[in-house]
């Protein structure tokens, strides 16, 4: 216990004494929470639009400025019949045009149909496909409300469309786990891999291993304290998710933790791997980056859907560790499911565990006998 | 006869068909230091890390302070001392800091470990140092440090892997000093070297070639075998006889 206590001490003066390391560990998750969660944010505030009224009917109006009391919209330009609409884009002023047909108010209450036409700069299609439906949303919930209750239309259906979990499409709600997942990855898998990898390159390794320590206690000793940081990185996301974004917890607090707890565990036993197939730093470093980080942004669904992808990119997604855990934290903050929902994903991150650790035992082994 | 503190009989090590060790049979008195020489490839490190208990044999056997080399592995660990050639010491921790690590390793208490400090700091004419950074001292520090943790908790044998690497000739024979107060502290020194001016210091050297050991005895006995002026044309002849 002494001798371990005496390591992990060492540990601690190698993190301390290393700015680049106490960047990493320190500044670098409440940075990217900070980036992800206000600068680069998907939701639509505020767009310019402009508006082409061919009818200046009282419906028209009404419907204008629904959209423009939405916060969604503001207006950039009011277009007049014959104006070039591909003019306006081309300027850049405004994300989309929103133009009425002639008679709009006669036709919707004569036939119960009228003409509206949006157009979205589709240079930037996820906010176009925002737009339009935010749009759209906002003119048949007027039509709906307003001017139909009182005409008979034969099998009239609405579709109503709620986003469950998430009503306000809040972009943060999907970065908190990613971010999460992302940050954990880095600190337990890749600074890991780089401490063990870095005794290795100095040759420390070697005199410890000729010492009366254990390989096992030289591994616990290595990972110790990144399984505590990564943990403290883990409490600290989610403080700043939920007081500062307004990220929910529905579900059970401690469940959240040891599940997080688990990545950790997962992560470790990934960045042992990694050091026991790299022979320095530098290679540890790219091995984690490449075979870990890009993979957590690109395949764990965290920036893409994963249902988008074509069908071998799906198929590899299931190897990605985060894709699971990002599936059991949204389960357990947003959902507030139990551990009854997420089991089957606890399970598979439990078995990619063993297996890493089996892995690095195997390999741990064929080095010193080298 | 003095104690044998390292036996080694009829040793093997095999990596797929290649034999990196090829029946080595010899024994390593108390005190001596014992140069380990050879090419690279010629199988110095295999053996050595076999004798530190970091590896197992193929076949054959050993035993290293009093222990056998298959099961003893810990005992044997606790009674050797090891420094590699990139010298080993922490660089981003001071000397206080190494040797307050190494000492916990061994179980050194805090009390033995400041008196046994003091006298190293001394000896080596450093305490201005204690609390410097390894990074910032001159390689020939770094190495006479490192050779004084790795006998810091008294072990029976040393272990170098060609310790002097990088460093010059006056760099070298102050090691050395060092090397021969630790033998007469009764420490026993198995050392592999590439400088041949080196292996003239040791009481007695192997050499090796090819995973064998084509020569054992005193610096002085060779020259006269092999008709050499020094240990150079020696290990030259060597070479070319297994040609």
């Amino acid at each position: 216990m002494k001798q371990f206590i005496g390591f992990l001490r060492k540990e601690f003066l190698h993190i301390f004494r290393d700015p680049r390391t106490m960047m990493i560990i320190f500044i670098l998750p409440i940075v990217q929470l900070l980036l992800f969660g206000k600068v680069i944010n998907t939701d639509i505030q505020n767009s310019r639009i402009a508006i082409l009224d061919q009818s200046h009917d009282n419906t028209t109006r009404e419907i204008t400025s629904k959209l423009m009391s939405s916060g969604y919209f503001v207006m950039g330009e009011e277009l007049l019949p014959g104006d070039d609409v591909e003019d306006v884009f081309r300027k850049g002023k405004v994300k989309m045009v929103v133009t009425f047909g002639p008679n709009f108010e006669q036709n919707l209450e004569r036939d119960g149909k009228a003409d509206v036409q949006l157009l979205a700069d589709a240079s930037d299609p996820n906010t176009a496909r925002i737009l339009t439906s935010y749009a759209s949303g906002i003119i048949n919930d007027y039509v709906r409300k307003e001017k139909l209750q009182n005409i008979q239309l034969p099998n009239q259906i609405n579709t109503e469309v709620r986003m469950l979990y998430n009503e306000g499409l809040k972009s943060v709600y999907m970065f908190v786990p990613g971010i999460m997942a992302m940050i954990l990855m880095l600190i337990s898998a890749m600074m890991t891999s780089i401490s063990i990898s870095k005794e290795k390159e100095l040759g420390t390794m070697e005199v410890l291993l000729a010492s009366p320590l254990k390989p096992i206690q030289i591994v616990l000793g290595k990972v110790t304290p990144y399984l505590l940081l990564s943990f403290i990185n883990a409490l600290t996301i989610i403080i700043i998710g939920v007081f500062f974004f307004g990220v929910p917890i529905k579900g059970s607090f401690i469940i959240l933790m040891a599940e997080s707890f688990l990545f950790i565990l997962m992560a470790l036993s990934m960045g042992i791997l990694i050091s026991t197939v790299a022979p320095n730093q530098m290679v540890a470093m790219f091995i984690s980056v490449l075979a870990l980080m890009l993979p957590t942004i690109l395949l764990s669904g965290f920036m893409f859907p994963i249902e988008n992808m074509p069908l071998p990119l799906r198929i590899l997604s299931h190897a990605m560790p985060p894709r699971w855990f990002i599936v059991i934290i949204k389960n357990i903050m947003l959902k507030g499911t139990g551990i009854m929902f997420v089991w089957k994903e606890t399970l598979i991150l439990m078995f990619m565990t063993f297996v890493f650790i089996t892995l690095s035992i195997r390999n741990f082994n064929l080095i010193i006998d080298d | 006869m003095q104690e044998k503190v390292i036996e080694v009989r009829n040793l093997v090590k095999k990596f797929g068909s290649f034999v990196a060790n090829d029946h080595l049979n010899f024994d390593v008195y108390q005190g001596e230091i014992f140069g380990f020489l050879g090419a690279n490839g010629a199988g110095k490190t295999t053996a050595m890390k076999i004798l530190c208990g970091l590896s197992a044999p193929t076949s054959g056997e050993a035993k290293v302070a009093g222990f056998d080399i298959y099961k003893e592995t810990v005992k044997i660990k606790r009674n050797i001392g090891y420094m590699s050639q990139k010298f080993s010491l922490y660089e981003d921790l001071t000397i206080a800091e190494n040797i307050r690590f190494f000492s916990g390793i061994y179980g050194i208490s805090p009390s033995d470990r400041k008196v046994k400090q003091e006298v190293l700091l001394k000896n080596l004419d450093i305490e201005s140092a204690k609390n410097s950074l390894i990074g910032s001292l001159p390689l020939g520090w770094k190495q006479k440090l490192a050779f004084s943790v790795a006998i810091f908790h008294d072990p029976k044998i040393v272990f170098l892997d060609e310790p002097t690497g990088g460093v010059d000739p006056i760099t070298r024979r102050k090691f050395w000093d060092l090397i021969y107060e630790a033998s007469d502290r009764g420490i026993t020194v198995f050392v592999t070297t590439h400088y041949m001016d080196e292996a003239e210091y040791c009481n007695r050297v192997s050499i090796m070639n090819e995973g064998r050991i084509e020569a054992l005895d005193t610096p002085e006995n060779l020259k006269k075998q092999y008709a050499a002026k020094n240990m150079d044309e020696v290990f030259l002849k060597i070479a070319r006889n297994t040609e």
